[in-house]
């Protein structure tokens, strides 16, 4: 169970927008950030600000064993074997880039072949297209049906013995499906390939166990479960991270320097090259301390049970189309949906006058767009704070929009 | 902020009644405008008899303010030679960054002067006209006729 109390953890959700109670509804964008986690950035900058793994003295010290302490916080969260199978990073978006930078460059040659999805954010398509042209390589794509749901027939038909990788979002920030990574690991790995999952949707919002999941890079970050902006992270098998080479050179990476040559560190430092981002990479186990308190197994239920409301109150709205599943076993805290033809940007532009956040446009997916027809949709998504009081105000919100853009006859004058 | 001052009727009667709506087969100059930003994506066509801009028409996804202001643009440069219709780019341009507009000049377009209110809109009311100039300058440049491609990014 969710707290009762738990909207007060969380300080923005007292703020107004627009004169109107703020109604955020775009979590999977970036989520709020609970009082502890805040207060706990303050406490960094002002009692121990210190770079870390250099300094001789107490503060930093402590920055450096908090530092590693979150690490260790991260890697326990995912279940990784050790902490120096996480890597931090500045985001998802990093984590996906470092993978296919460091290890896709040895271990892609021409004629190999990048499954994906046709699910994907840019942040793990965009990154395979400027390795597969690099390499010539070839990106090949699992479609999804009418259901948002991956075709894993068509998957199957995908693999073969030139598959090197499977790069896949464990739950789409679109549609909300949350693909069988297990199964698509398992078909993966008898092809020969490896296995990166997107979990920047996932980790925030349900346990997850990468072991079980048995993928070999995990990515994901820390602003959408709770901490701040700035902080995430590659997880990888620790053979596999001891294989690959650097992704940046510099500081801080390195065992021994000459002019013509360098060693490196171990993982996870030999990927961790200057001055890291280390305030908001130690909070970020403030905000898993946080999430943990209340149990991710407990926010799963409450996103289901919410978006089971949103589903069944925004099928009255005349007019509307909503995306994805409407299996909620295999479906997130995420609602994106199309209004009657109006535009996403006018839908978001209204509610917005209503104090009501959600995101409009194509959500960093164009190609899940294209295939659904559509230019862009209106998408709302929840987290441990969400409430139905929230969707009702959607609903409300979108009766006004209706209201704003309902036909009027037609002009006298013509052209 | 008042909502009215964003959708102002005249720009709802636009988005749901557009002006010179459709294609033209062989125009003199066709451009294709996209705002990177929201994926919207509209292509204008424009014919030229001695000149004078005797045709125009557009097509295109999006907003109801990058589509009211394309229909708005067609009704207001239809008749105006090419150097007069870069001239209107020039006011129209102005007015969505701050400069004071004249109803004389810019008619029902003053209706888009709302949006200025809501900073990431104003790119959706200049798609079409940064189109428009990306195309009359490429014509203008050639003196034959073109397939131009242009980006509110660009601007």
């Amino acid at each position: 169970m969710i707290p009762a109390n738990v909207r007060d953890n969380f300080p923005i959700l007292k703020q107004k927008m627009n004169g109107k109670p703020l109604i955020y509804l775009d979590s999977a964008a970036t989520s709020q950030k609970p009082k502890r986690v805040i207060e706990a950035l303050v406490r960094y900058y002002q009692e121990y600000n210190a770079n870390v793994h250099r300094g001789i003295y107490r503060i930093a010290e402590e920055a450096t064993q908090r530092y590693e302490a979150s690490r260790a916080k991260v890697a326990a969260f995912i279940n990784a074997r050790r902490p120096e199978e996480v890597v931090f990073t500045r985001s998802t978006t990093e984590a996906i880039n470092l993978v296919a930078y460091a290890w896709g460059r040895v271990n892609i040659r021409e004629g190999d072949e990048i499954v994906l999805t046709e699910m994907e954010h840019h942040s793990n398509l965009v990154p395979w297209q400027l390795l597969a042209a690099e390499k010539r390589a070839k990106l090949k794509f699992i479609p999804f049906d009418s259901q948002g749901v991956l075709q894993l027939d068509e998957y199957e038909r995908l693999l073969s013995e030139r598959t090197k990788l499977v790069a896949f979002t464990h739950q789409s920030n679109v549609l909300g499906t949350i693909n069988p990574v297990n199964e698509m690991a398992r078909k993966a790995h008898a092809a020969g390939a490896l296995v990166l999952v997107d979990g920047a949707q996932s980790a925030p919002h349900m346990p997850v166990d990468v072991q079980d999941l048995g993928v070999d890079f995990f990515a994901l970050s820390a602003h959408k479960m709770c901490g701040p902006t700035g902080a995430g992270a590659i997880w990888a098998r620790y053979e596999i991270l001891d294989a690959m080479p650097p992704f940046h050179g510099g500081g801080e990476m390195i065992m021994l320097v000459q002019l013509d040559k360098t060693t490196y560190k171990d993982p996870p430092y030999k990927f961790e090259a200057g001055t890291p981002n280390i305030a908001d990479c130690i909070v970020w186990a403030d905000a898993i301390d946080y999430l943990q308190g209340i149990g991710m197994a407990a926010i799963r239920e409450h996103e289901k049970q919410l978006t089971a409301y949103t589903l069944s109150q925004l099928s009255d709205v005349p007019g509307i189309t909503i995306f994805g599943s409407r299996n909620l076993e295999h479906r997130g805290g995420v609602v994106s949906f199309e209004l009657d033809g109006i535009h996403p940007h006018d839908v978001a532009q209204v509610l917005d006058q209503e104090g009501i956040a959600v995101r409009a446009g194509h959500h960093c997916a164009q190609p899940l767009h294209r295939r659904l027809g559509v230019a862009a949709s209106t998408r709302a998504s929840f987290y441990l704070y969400s409430t139905e009081q929230d969707v009702d105000a959607l609903v409300r919100g979108l009766q006004v929009v209706r209201r704003v853009f309902s036909p009027k006859p037609a002009p006298v004058s013509g052209a | 902020m008042a909502l009215d001052d964003l959708y102002r009727e005249v720009i709802l009667d636009h988005y749901s009644h557009p002006r010179n709506k459709g294609t033209m087969d062989d125009p003199d100059i066709k451009v294709e405008g996209a705002n990177p930003l929201c994926g919207d994506e509209l292509s204008i066509f424009v014919r030229l008899v001695h000149g004078k801009i005797t045709d125009v028409k557009f097509v295109g996804r999006g907003c109801s303010i990058s589509q009211s202001s394309a229909s708005m643009m067609t009704q207001q440069i239809k008749g105006k030679t090419l150097d007069e219709a870069k001239g209107l780019v020039g006011k129209f341009k102005a007015m969505m960054h701050g400069e004071p507009a004249s109803e004389d000049e810019l008619g029902d377009l003053m209706a888009l002067q709302g949006v200025r209110k809501f900073p990431v809109r104003i790119k959706c009311a200049t798609l079409s006209w940064v189109a428009l100039e990306q195309g009359v300058d490429e014509f203008q440049g050639s003196h034959q006729k073109v397939v131009a491609k242009a980006s509110t990014e660009a601007e």
